[in-house]
């Protein structure tokens, strides 16, 4: 039993928005106490059954890997953060529903995060302009968590729900809302808690069930060796 | 007539520093956050606009634009304006902000912000009592009372800041205090990073796998509550809680080892990114300048020291001693007070824009450095404030660098406040300001490469 698979799942986002806390909610079902700020990296794990419920249940370890600091830090910051982008399996974007400019971050931040093989020294190369295309090349699932779901009045509900659908669809992701000092929105059994067993179910899968066996994620610089027409991503229905 | 010129023309330099004030704030204080309160941006500009105008009314008295009377008119105005935000609106915000970031006291936000800012007029009226600035004439609520309080306040901040960086500057600026910084280094240290969190991982793994089995045989894994809970927890206690109690101490010191290892990464990034920048055309300009800063902090400390320990002001200002001196001994002979008017407006401009841009640039980083989304509103008010005290003492000290004919209206609008006080507190703040950065720094640069030896 000590010997489980493991598959490793970045969370990114701005200073604030509740990543610790998220992470600490997923992992010990607990809500955090005393929030503080992230300095490096924070790392915990969850256990997962990869298809539960089916005869082909098996434990996974997922590995939250909690990246802090700011997306516009300087360049030896990001340097020392391009270490732990090693090995990918799957991206939590986390921004605050309440602070546009954190989900407009997100943009720069994937790109951060997946342009690491392309650039050996961790400098990016891009301008940080989004790309759709690039976006749809990706091999690595992405999830868009939003927080601080509780501190939007009733009436604004909808308008800044329907921003982060957009949002989400850019990254062609799922996307769930919530408030990370309440565990009932990832109850058990919630559409929630679906979404995010579905997004695990899928890191999984890539990682340990694709056709051709290779786990090493390509970074944007080979994008022209898979062409034109992609390997969409796999859906777990 | 002149005067409506005149008074359009400040109005419309007021708009355009207004302008930029709004800029600068979007684009460089706040580019990560989202402004939720214009106010803020509204006080942020508006201090800023005031500032700037004064500096402008100096460079139009050297210059001779404008009407006499009219600039009077204006510095008058000009002052009063910034005293009643530097005194009644910026600190009321900061209060009112500052209480709406508690929950508590969210009912009565104003009636606290009022008491807040009480608090803040009693500290500041006390604060004029040990200095020797008034002379007792003078009523209760007049501009030199605010003035002379305001100026002890900006004098402080800008001899801290000054002498911090004259002593700074050389440090980053020369490469001699660069460590050598290797590849290898860098990679040993990344690797050392990545095992300790590899360490953390597989912890938490038997952590959470504890739980879970724990869990799933129906044991309900709480800490012991209450008093009879930890009574009980003595005598019955789970061998398999112990174990994890222990494990996730261990856990907790090696996050602290990671948060260490990083920092120190980190670290050496940006100084193999400093070595790289040295090698460049830039960066050898800049160590060159290094050199030369280092020698001009050596003689404000030492004329600093002289000036308090000799008791002395300096009555003429550079201008005037630098000319005196080109005529007496060099004998050349020009029209005196042709040249003085442009050198003094090229001096004071100088002077003018490095502190503008030197403020704003610490400022900036100052405001990366603490703030967060929480407390961003209250910091940039914070620094408002700041910028304004600055901006009035450097009106006060940069009195010393004109030549007396321009000094006059500066004398006049401030009123009676005794200038030699304020000169002479500068030296002083400012000599304790170097002495104690020159430590600082000294043993910050002894203390790295032992930590990075001992790797």
């Amino acid at each position: 039993m000590a010997a489980l698979d493991r598959v490793k799942v970045l969370v990114l986002g701005d200073s604030g928005v509740g990543k610790s806390s998220l992470v600490h909610l997923l992992c010990q079902n607990q809500v955090l106490g005393n929030p503080s700020w992230t300095v490096g990296c924070s790392v915990d794990v969850r256990i997962h059954d990869y298809k539960e419920g089916t005869p082909e249940e098996k434990t996974y370890y997922i590995e939250l890997w909690d990246v802090g600091g700011s997306v516009g830090s300087a360049t030896s910051v990001k340097s020392t953060r391009a270490v732990f982008y090693n090995m990918l399996n799957g991206i939590i974007l986390v921004h605050d529903l309440t602070n546009k400019k954190s989900s407009q971050n997100l943009y720069r931040w994937t790109l951060e995060a997946l342009n690491r093989d392309a650039a050996p020294t961790g400098v990016l190369v891009t301008n940080g302009d989004y790309d759709r295309e690039q976006f749809a090349d990706n091999q690595i699932p992405l999830l868009v968590i939003g927080t601080k779901l509780d501190q939007i009045p009733e009436t604004k509900r909808n308008e800044v729900l329907t921003r982060t659908a957009f949002l989400a669809e850019d990254f062609n992701a799922e996307e769930i809302n919530l408030d990370c000092t309440n565990p009932r929105y990832l109850a058990a059994g919630s559409s929630n808690a679906v979404k995010l067993s579905r997004f695990f179910d899928k890191v999984i899968e890539k990682r340990y069930f694709l056709k051709d066996g290779n786990h090493q994620i390509p970074g944007f610089s080979e994008r022209k060796r898979f062409g034109g027409g992609m390997l969409k991503s796999l859906h777990y229905d | 007539m002149s005067f409506l010129i005149d008074s359009s023309i400040m109005v419309t330099s007021q708009v355009l520093f207004f302008g930029f004030g709004w800029l600068f704030f979007m684009r460089k204080l706040f580019k990560d956050y989202e402004v939720r309160q214009y106010v803020v941006q509204v006080i942020f500009s508006v201090t800023f606009a005031f500032s700037c105008t004064m500096f402008e009314l100096i460079i139009f008295e050297i210059l001779g634009v404008l009407n006499s009377s009219s600039r009077y008119f204006h510095w008058k105005l000009n002052l009063c304006v910034i005293l009643l935000i530097l005194v009644f609106m910026v600190p009321f915000y900061i209060g009112y902000f500052v209480v709406s970031n508690i929950r508590l006291l969210h009912r009565q936000k104003l009636l606290f912000a009022c008491v807040l800012w009480l608090t803040f007029m009693y500290f500041f009226w006390k604060l004029g009592d040990p200095f020797p600035i008034l002379s007792p004439k003078h009523g209760i609520l007049s501009i030199e009372q605010l003035i002379s309080r305001v100026g002890v306040i900006g004098v402080t901040l800008m001899a801290l800041l000054s002498g911090f960086g004259a002593v700074n500057c050389p440090y980053t600026y020369m490469s001699y205090f660069l460590r050598n910084v290797t590849d290898a280094d860098i990679l040993a240290l990344e690797r050392r990073l990545l095992q300790t969190m590899d360490m953390i991982v597989s912890k938490k793994k038997r952590i959470a796998l504890a739980h879970r089995t724990m869990f799933q045989r129906g044991e309900v894994h709480n800490k012991p509550t209450g008093f009879w809970g930890m009574i009980k927890s003595v005598t019955t206690s789970v061998a398999g809680s112990e174990n994890l109690s222990l494990i996730q101490q261990e856990v907790d010191a090696l996050e602290e080892l990671s948060r260490q290892l990083f920092l120190e990464t980190a670290d050496l990034h940006a100084t193999k990114e400093r070595i790289e920048y040295s090698k460049t055309f830039q960066g050898k300009y800049f160590n060159f300048l290094g050199y030369f800063f280092s020698i001009y902090c050596v003689w404000k400390i030492f004329m600093a020291t002289i000036n308090i320990v000799f008791d002395r002001v300096g009555k003429t200002d550079p201008v005037t001693r630098g000319i005196e001196i080109t005529v007496n001994y060099l004998g050349i002979q020009f029209d005196v007070k042709f040249w003085s008017q442009h050198i003094s407006f090229i001096l004071v401009g100088i002077i003018i824009v490095t502190s503008i841009r030197g403020l704003l640039i610490t400022l900036t980083k100052f405001f990366y450095a603490i703030s967060s989304s929480k407390s961003s509103n209250v910091i940039v008010l914070l620094l408002a404030q700041i910028m304004g005290m600055y901006f009035v003492s450097s009106v006060l000290l940069i009195r010393m660098s004109m030549p007396l004919e321009y000094r006059t209206i500066i004398t006049e609008v401030l009123g009676e406040l005794q200038f030699n006080f304020y000169h002479r507190w500068f030296d002083v703040i400012f000599l304790v300001s170097a002495l104690s950065s020159i430590l600082f720094l000294y043993l910050a640069h002894k203390q790295a490469p032992e930590k990075h030896m001992a790797l």
